[in-house]
């Protein structure tokens, strides 16, 4: 846990938002996040972010689910307890098939939902500073680090790239395990000073 | 922004003067209020007949699967015609919003959230059915290859019992992650315009904290395209494996490749005829009738009156195939249905599936609500006919002295209305608490499908190509 001051600019339209982040982006600042309450497109490449590799986990997770399946049936049914069908064959791929890939559309969506789950660092319980609650509604926030020294300059910078309203917060970076009906100790000592 | 480009000569996709906060109070603001009258009085209606479900089922279970009237002959009966036809309603969700959404197809943004959770109450229905004919089904897990003392002794993995076994787990754990990984956004707009307390925690531990940051949108973009991949052929596969019950089963009427692809056109029939049953009451009852627009409906009519062909067509294959192969059995299991005892199940089936979605050709008739809520309930009338005389080709055998008759006793009709119960409680739940649209997806598709904007657009359909996408890449990036 880390309690950081950040510069928090709130934007009404993501038309607006694109230009901004270039400027904040040209001017050197180092963006923080973005949040916004949909997934714009063309966003993270505006950002510098690399293209998500979650894709390839469930590709490995799909792989997983294959070999475990036919690997399990056929030890079953070649070495643990081999059975005459007919006079069928011991190891019926054909008859595998179904089971083979049941378990790899399993293998794939659980695992990549897990791997998204820990890569975003969410789950039941956890709590984030949410930084405006239109987040989720319809503002686009552009939130900057900053210190005691260039706060201002910064919150002024963010004002003039066309944010609708701008201001200083001091809120918790990463996520911690709470309630969002109830407010943390920072935030009520903030209060009080 | 997207260089996405949509003529203003399609139709809106969200009608009205929307804004993004507009579409979020739209939303969100029946979740808020109190329930209606008319939610409560049909929320108590399923939860009674969910109750007289469990009645029936707990009946079966204390006297034994003796209670249902099913033979020597007509082995299988109410129960896995149920369960089929459960099954087979559980197939729209899972296409609206994995295969539609592989083909880009906007419409399906309005109608994804509320099918896919139709698919889950669907394929926990028809879970239902195998699960309790089991009879001593405190057994149930033994389907499960466990380690166990026996031998251990696995379970027959060339069955096609034991392959629906993996296919519906599967297709529920899966449906039931896409559905969840959608809905956690919009669980988190809910969360931050809560009032009460108790509300701002439930959906604060239900959107899991998401925040919306943009490196976890792109990560939930990509979440969603793979998962959309996987569904793709996971759909597919689960109606083909229920239809493996069957077609390797070497009974007359049931031995047929044809059964597969047959199934799935059918499955898919009868899962859009329910999410026009659910749908056309819920946009009225909840006020979305500019999110979910006579366009949508006609677009689902479209694939109603396609699907309904392709059945068509497979009864017609069905009935030429078995005079052309020359074989006494197969000719004889369908000289039956159309004209043995059970006659009336089959032309119920042909007139509810075959005939009348034809009418679905005239376009006033594909955007008439009223008509595509009658043709709806018609539509799954006529599926569960079609399973019901797929499965009553048991009732000849081989041996005259065995040939039988089957009709229903009290339990199992109880456990059908009971399945009915189960799915509409949790429809209703899921229409009060949860967002019905997805809430984050109409957005996205706002600006390039929502009418306010469509009509701005005069001025770039009047603009020169070269010089806009010159302008749009410029101002973006």
């Amino acid at each position: 846990m880390s309690i950081k001051k950040f510069a928090v600019a709130v934007y009404d339209d993501e038309a607006v938002l694109f230009p901004a982040v270039k400027k904040v982006r040209g001017a050197g600042y180092k963006i923080h996040d973005v949040y916004t309450p949909f997934a714009v497109h063309g966003l993270d490449e505006a950002l510098g972010e690399k293209e998500s590799d979650l894709h390839i986990a469930g590709f490995i997770y799909g792989i997983t689910g294959t070999c475990t399946a036919l690997g399990f049936m056929g030890w079953i049914f070649t070495t643990d307890w081999p059975q005459n069908f007919g006079g069928k064959p011991n190891f019926p791929l054909p008859a595998f098939i179904p089971i083979t890939f049941e378990l790899t559309v399993l293998f794939a969506a659980v695992g990549m939902v897990l791997t998204f789950c820990y890569l975003n660092q969410i789950m039941p319980g956890v709590k984030k500073h949410i930084f405006d609650p239109r987040q989720t509604d319809d503002k686009f926030v552009l939130v900057i680090e900053v210190n005691d020294q260039n706060a201002a300059e910064t919150e002024a910078f963010l004002k003039a790239t066309g944010a609708e309203a701008t201001n200083i917060q001091v809120a918790e970076s990463d996520w911690w395990f709470g309630r969002f009906d109830k407010k943390e100790d920072y935030e009520i000592q903030q209060q009080l000073a | 922004m997207h260089l996405k480009y949509e003529s203003i000569i399609r139709e809106p996709l969200v009608d009205g003067d929307k804004s993004y906060h507009q579409i979020t109070e739209d939303i969100c603001s029946p979740i808020e209020s109190k329930p209606t009258k008319l939610w409560t009085i049909g929320f108590l209606i399923s939860a009674s007949l969910l109750g007289f479900g469990i009645f029936s089922v707990t009946w079966e279970v204390y006297w034994g699967t003796g209670v249902w009237n099913l033979n020597r002959t007509i082995g299988w009966g109410y129960d896995i015609t149920n369960f089929v036809w459960w099954v087979g309603i559980g197939h729209a969700g899972t296409l609206i919003s994995a295969i539609l959404l592989l083909f880009r197809q906007g419409w399906r943004t309005g109608v994804n959230r509320a099918a896919e959770a139709m698919t889950i109450f669907a394929v926990m229905c028809a879970g239902q059915f195998p699960i309790w004919h089991m009879g001593r089904v405190w057994d149930a897990f033994f389907v499960l290859p466990y380690g166990n003392t026996r031998g251990p002794l696995w379970p027959n993995f060339i069955s096609p019992l034991l392959w629906d076994v993996f296919a519906i787990s599967t297709y529920f754990t899966v449906s039931l992650l896409f559905w969840y990984s959608g809905l956690i956004p919009d669980f988190a707009t809910l969360r931050d315009r809560a009032k009460t307390k108790f509300r701002k925690m439930t959906y604060g531990v239900a959107s899991f904290g998401w925040a919306g940051s943009a490196k976890h949108w792109q990560r939930h973009e990509m979440l969603s395209l793979v998962l959309a991949g996987l569904s793709t052929p996971l759909v597919l596969s689960v109606h083909t494996i229920v239809s493996f019950d069957f077609a390797t089963s070497i009974v007359p009427g049931w031995h047929t490749t044809i059964f597969p692809p047959y199934f799935v056109a059918g499955a898919v029939f009868s899962g859009f005829a329910m999410v026009q049953t659910l749908l056309v009451l819920t946009r009225k009852v909840l006020n979305l009738q500019e999110y979910i627009t006579i366009g949508h409906i006609e677009a689902m009519n479209k694939v109603i009156v396609l699907t309904g062909s392709i059945v068509g067509v497979a009864y017609l294959t069905e009935l030429f195939i078995a005079y052309y192969s020359g074989v006494l059995w197969e000719q004889e299991a369908f000289r039956l249905r159309v004209m043995g005892p059970y006659w009336w199940a089959y032309w119920a089936m042909m007139t509810c599936n075959v005939v009348s979605p034809q009418l679905f050709w005239f376009k006033k008739l594909r955007r008439n609500i009223w008509f595509t809520f009658f043709m709806s309930i018609i539509v799954n009338i006529g599926m569960w006919f079609e399973r019901f005389v797929i499965i009553m080709s048991l009732h000849r055998d081989y041996l005259p002295s065995s040939w039988s008759y089957y009709t229903p006793s009290w339990p199992e009709v109880g456990f059908y209305l009971g399945s009915f119960g189960l799915f509409f409680t949790c429809y209703f739940l899921f229409a009060k608490y949860f967002p019905v649209i997805a809430i984050a997806e109409i957005k996205f598709i706002l600006k390039t499908s929502g009418e306010n904007f469509k009509n701005k657009m005069d001025v770039i359909e009047e603009a020169n190509t070269e010089h806009f996408i010159e302008e749009q890449l410029h101002h973006h990036h």
